[in-house]
Formats: C-alpha cells, sequence, structure tokens
C-alpha cells in the first residue's frame, strides 16, 4: 500500500513537472534581426507592395482595435472589453522601443500566422491569430511593409487588466492546444474563383466569424457554429447569423443586399448600426467592389439552418403586444412604416429584420434604448438617425414595443420582459 | 405606403433632436439636455470631435457621433448654430450676497492672486461669447456651469492642448464654481445675445481650441 501511494505521487509529481515544462517552454522561433531576415530592407520599400497592404490593412480592420479613442491609427492603446477583464492594443508603428521597428518579417509572420509574439510568449487570442492564420505569405508580407512604412509612434503599451487566473499568458498554451490550428485557406477547386476569394476573406482576413459566431465559456469560438450568429462577450451587440438560406438570420437577402450593407451601411434589408456601423466605415466601404461581391457570393452559399426554438413566452406576453401596437403607432410608425417596411433607402424594414428577430432581442432592445446613427460613409455621407428612447420610454414600454415589433407583419420571435430591458439599460454604449 | 420622409437635416439629425430639441433649446425646464441654438459653430463643431476622440466624456454622446464624419458634424453644428430660440432664466438656488460678490470679480476682474482671469477677458465683455470658437456664459442655467466647471476639474470634460479652461478651472478654489455660476445665471440677458465678431478679445492664455483664430498670448 505505501508502496503504492510512493508510486503515484512520484507519477503526479512527474505529471506536475511535465505540464509546467510544456506550458513554460517557449513557443516558436527565437526573434530574427532585419539583417537575419529573408526580405530586404530595400524590397519593402516598393511603393506598390505598400499600397497592397494598406488595402489590405483597411479590409482586415487591423486599425479599429489598435488605435485608441482619439488616438493615432495604428498605434495601440485601446482596452479591449473582454468576459476575462480587458486587453490592451498593441502598438504597430515601426517605432524599435514600443513598436514594431526591431520586429522581422519572420516575428510579423509567427504573430499573424502562429498567434505568437516576438517574446516567444502565447498572444491572446483577442487579437484573431485565429482567422488570420489563413493569409498567405504575400499578403502578410504586403501588411508587413504597409505597417513599416508608417510614421513611428513613440508609445509604451498599457498593461492587460486581466482577471486571475486568466493573467497568466502562459495558460494560454493549453487553451492553444484545445482551441488553435494553424492553417492556410486551401481553395476549393469545385467552386469558382469568386466563392473562394470570398471564402479567404470572411474567414481569413476580415475575421467576420470572430464576432458572428457564439464563444464558450473559455472564449472560443464554437467550430459547428461557423457564421451562426453570436453575442459578442462584454459588448452586448448580437452579431447576426450570416447564412441567407432558410432559417438564415439573412433569409431572403440577395447578394446584391449584402454589398449595399458593405458599401454603404445601408441595404433593402437592414442598415448596420453598433459595432457593424464601425467595420463599415472604417473598412469594408473601402474595400473593392470585386472584394465585396466575393464575400456576398460566398455568404449566399452558407447553408441553411434548423429552424431556432421559440423560448417560452413570458406571462403576459399578449398584453405586452398589445401595448406595444400603441406604441409603435405613436413613436415608429412615422419613420418604419405602419406595415413595418421603413422607408426604402433612409429607414429599415422591421418586418424580417435579423436583427428584430435575433434569438436574444439585445439588438432591438438597445435601438430603442440608444437610437443612434447609420455610419457616415462615402456613398450616405449624411445619414438619417433614430432617435433614443431611453429618457421618453420605462422598461415596460420598451419590452412592450420590442415584442410588438417582434411578432407584427411576418416575425415570429419570443416576446421580451421589462427585466430583459433593464439589464440593457445600463450596460455600457460600446 | 411608405412613410413619406422629408429631406432635411432636422429629419437627418432626429437622434440630436431627441434631446438638444428641433430648434437646439435643450430641455429648458431640468437644463440636463444643453441648450445647443445660436452658440458658434465653431465651438459645436469642436465640441462633438472631442465626443469622438474622447477628450469630453459622456457615453451616449460619444456613441451617437462616433461614426459621423466631420464634414456632417461641422453640417449639424452650423444648424444649431443659426437656430434664433428666445432664452429662458432658470431658477437659481440661494446663494448668499458674499458669494455673488465673489462671483462678479471673478467674472469681471478675475484673481490675480490665483492667477485666474476674467472670463470676460475671453467670453467678451458681453459674455454673449466670440466667434467663432468662444460660447457666451449668459443664459445658461446654474447647474450647467456648475457641472462644466466641475467637469473641467475632473477631465471628464477636456479639450485640445493647451487646455487652458482646465487650467483656469483648476485654479478656482472649490466655493468659486458656486459663485461664478450663481452670479453668471442670475445675470439680466443683454439684448443682443449673439456672439461678439471674430478678433474682438485678446485672450490671456494660449487655447489650443482657438488656434488659428485669435490663440491668445
Amino acid at each position: 500500500m505505501k508502496r503504492l501511494l510512493r508510486v503515484l505521487s512520484l507519477a503526479f509529481v512527474l505529471a506536475l513537472v511535465l505540464l509546467t515544462c510544456w506550458l513554460l517552454h517557449p513557443l516558436g522561433h527565437v526573434p530574427v534581426s532585419h539583417g537575419e531576415s529573408a526580405v530586404s530592407e530595400a524590397s519593402l520599400r516598393d511603393p506598390a507592395l505598400i499600397a497592397r497592404g494598406a488595402a489590405l490593412a483597411v479590409a482586415g480592420d487591423c486599425a479599429a482595435c489598435h488605435t485608441a479613442q482619439g488616438g493615432v491609427p495604428f498605434a495601440g492603446g485601446r482596452l479591449l472589453p473582454t468576459p476575462f477583464g480587458s486587453i490592451a492594443t498593441t502598438n504597430l508603428t515601426p517605432d524599435r522601443a514600443t513598436g514594431l521597428g526591431d520586429w522581422s518579417f519572420e516575428d510579423f509572420w509567427q504573430a499573424l500566422h502562429s498567434g505568437i509574439g516576438r517574446q516567444r510568449e502565447p498572444l491572446y487570442p483577442a487579437f484573431p491569430y485565429t482567422s488570420y492564420t489563413l493569409l498567405t505569405r504575400d499578403d502578410a508580407l504586403a501588411i508587413y511593409a504597409y505597417l513599416q512604412s508608417l510614421q513611428p509612434v513613440h508609445r509604451t503599451d498599457i498593461p492587460n487588466e486581466l482577471a486571475f487566473p486568466y493573467s497568466i499568458r502562459r495558460l494560454l498554451v493549453a487553451w492553444r492546444a484545445l482551441h488553435f490550428r494553424e492553417g492556410t485557406y486551401r481553395p476549393d477547386p469545385k467552386r469558382t474563383a469568386q466563392w473562394n476569394r470570398g471564402a479567404y476573406l470572411v474567414q481569413g482576413l476580415a475575421h467576420c466569424n470572430e464576432c458572428h459566431a457564439p464563444r464558450d465559456a473559455l472564449g472560443a469560438v464554437m467550430p459547428d457554429r461557423f457564421l451562426a450568429g453570436g453575442e459578442i462577450p462584454a459588448q452586448h451587440w448580437y452579431a447576426p447569423d450570416l447564412s441567407t438560406q432558410a432559417n438564415g438570420g439573412l433569409a431572403g437577402w440577395h447578394a446584391q443586399d449584402i454589398v449595399d450593407l458593405l458599401k454603404t451601411g445601408q441595404s433593402a434589408r437592414g442598415t448596420a448600426f453598433g459595432p457593424m456601423a464601425d467595420v463599415v466605415r472604417q473598412s469594408t466601404q473601402h474595400m473593392d467592389d470585386a472584394d465585396l461581391h466575393a464575400m456576398a457570393d460566398y455568404l449566399s452559399m452558407l447553408p441553411s439552418r434548423q429552424l431556432p426554438v421559440s423560448p417560452a413566452a413570458p406571462p403576459d406576453a399578449a398584453r405586452l403586444v398589445q401595448q406595444g401596437k400603441d406604441v409603435y403607432r405613436q413613436r415608429c410608425a412615422d419613420c418604419h412604416g405602419a406595415d413595418g417596411h421603413g422607408a426604402p433607402g433612409t429607414y429599415p424594414s422591421l418586418d424580417g429584420n435579423v436583427s428584430v428577430v435575433e434569438p436574444g432581442a439585445i439588438n432591438a432592445i438597445r435601438m430603442v434604448l440608444l437610437g443612434g446613427f447609420a455610419p457616415s460613409t462615402v456613398a450616405n455621407p449624411r445619414p438619417y438617425s433614430m432617435p433614443p428612447y431611453a429618457q421618453q420610454l420605462d422598461d415596460a414600454e420598451v419590452a412592450a414595443v420590442v415584442s410588438y415589433i417582434r411578432q407584427a407583419w411576418g416575425n415570429h420571435a419570443g416576446a421580451v420582459s421589462p427585466q430583459d430591458v433593464g439589464r440593457y439599460r445600463h450596460t455600457p454604449e460600446d | 405606403m411608405a412613410p413619406a420622409v422629408p429631406d432635411t437635416l432636422q429629419q437627418r439629425i432626429a437622434a440630436c433632436v431627441a434631446c438638444h430639441g428641433g430648434h437646439g433649446e435643450g430641455s429648458p425646464g431640468s437644463g440636463f439636455f444643453p441648450r445647443l441654438a445660436g452658440k458658434p459653430a465653431g465651438y459645436l463643431t469642436r465640441q462633438l470631435m472631442d465626443f469622438q476622440n474622447g477628450l469630453r466624456q459622456y457615453a451616449p454622446m460619444e456613441y451617437t457621433v462616433r461614426g459621423l464624419s466631420p464634414d456632417y458634424l461641422h453640417e449639424i453644428a452650423e444648424y444649431f448654430a443659426a437656430q434664433q430660440v428666445p432664452y429662458t432664466r432658470s431658477p437659481l438656488p440661494p446663494v448668499p450676497a458674499q458669494a455673488m460678490q465673489r462671483g462678479e470679480q471673478l467674472v469681471t476682474l478675475g484673481d490675480a492672486a490665483r492667477g485666474v482671469p476674467a472670463c470676460a477677458r475671453c467670453h467678451g465683455n458681453q459674455l454673449t461669447g466670440v466667434q467663432p470658437d468662444i460660447p457666451g456664459l449668459v443664459g445658461l442655467p446654474y447647474d450647467y456651469i456648475s457641472a462644466q466647471l466641475g467637469a473641467w476639474r475632473t477631465h471628464t470634460r477636456a479639450t485640445v492642448a493647451p487646455d487652458c479652461m482646465a487650467e483656469v478651472a483648476a485654479r478656482l478654489g472649490e466655493s468659486d464654481i458656486t459663485a461664478v455660476s450663481a452670479w453668471l445665471s442670475s445675470r439680466e440677458l443683454p439684448a443682443d445675445m449673439h456672439a461678439q465678431p471674430a478678433g474682438s478679445v485678446r485672450p490671456p492664455l494660449h487655447c489650443g481650441v482657438l488656434a488659428g483664430n485669435g490663440a491668445g498670448t
């Protein structure tokens, strides 16, 4: 018995030592200096390469995260909220002390493709290397050349504000083993070149799935729910299911509607708001039309979805809906129409609108409370807006009108309760 | 049938007028939503930009304006600047006569010992502001003025450097905010409430917001 115990405890200690070694083992390669790099500094100064990299950085929306509010683009310093605490974005300008000045292309590629930093440390997956891993080396090189061409900004990175144990960066080694596979995009020979281009952009560079999929308790996107929609963690907005097929979030959307929304911020089927308004304004409106059509083509061929299960209705749902009809007539119908079809080109239709009928009703509740503008874009520089009703309607009235629009016309989504509204009344705006 | 939507700026900016009023009259009763009507366009544009870049912090405003282009912000500012709305007086809390005297002194003479210039040196001898960047100080509710001076001190309201209002607010004593706010909000309103023409004042401080428009000395 004693002997068995000794053997067992020895095995336990050995396992612990091995686990620790595994977690602490430096990842990737030792830093590569500019002199050692296979990429010559002269080749990086090619204006065509830099211009291509600039366009790719826009499509990848790098600046959206790597820019502080009111800060210099790409100089980092924004705190990204996550359920595990906040993660500070880093300085991507070529400052030697505080940015990517000393990073060679090999170092940059390792971060983008493998999620490993220059100190051989695992990067937090708030940086979407989980998608960027699909990028080609050529595209990564162009982005690198562009970032290295920027004016260096001396701005020391601010620390992350993560809760224990998520603050122990080395634990990401285990997360990576569970949730991350390096890859490169492999074109599907049975599909068209346009579809493959769209797939490459949607899955990789534009990293759509990072928001448009549900995440598990450890913050990993669920592999079997690709682009199937999900609540954006810690931001309290719902990023819709992107399937245009039966029961999909974009059911009934034509490819042109998707292109319109990405290009202008509006479409015949819905308007971008919240985080997607930022994506359109900073990224997609500037993309090539051909790339937008490719993304729309790819999204149009996502599979159909299962009929969603309706949640249990609140006990007084029928009364809420009736009360909501009155609120709608007084507050909403002038713009969205009694038939819920909106005013084409100005106010979105609510009939069949994914943000009205999505499972949690977060977007509808928050839009009623916050209102707001469609994004200013080149195509729509002076957008119309919706008034915020947070000051004018109480939780019961918001619940009533949201319940009504979720069940009016062709909509068949569940009613919401005043408690649901109360939860979102005081969430931060972004 | 689709609703007929007027193609007017006022219709486009429904998100603004819901709180600030169709003509930027604000909420005169509570004073919670500031009046925008008649404030200089450069000043209003600057405020919108400061909300965008996080210098001025109020989450609903930051959310509302963050996706708008500089041209559109400027157009919205011009709209409210051009609105003519009668000024209303708002109630004043009971303030001792001594505080009123202190308020008058600060506004008209300043306090050299504290390094506080007279408000009138920048905001004009009528205190109705100066085109295009300096707002008026009369016709504002007590609560609004005291809240803004407090915000300058706690840095939830800031602007581009050098931020001379932050400097001035920091030099005020704690009771000075009440004194200044009370005296300003108690003033009889001049017949002409328009901001004075550009160049009417020579600001004693160098202010980032006045760059190129009489930046001070």
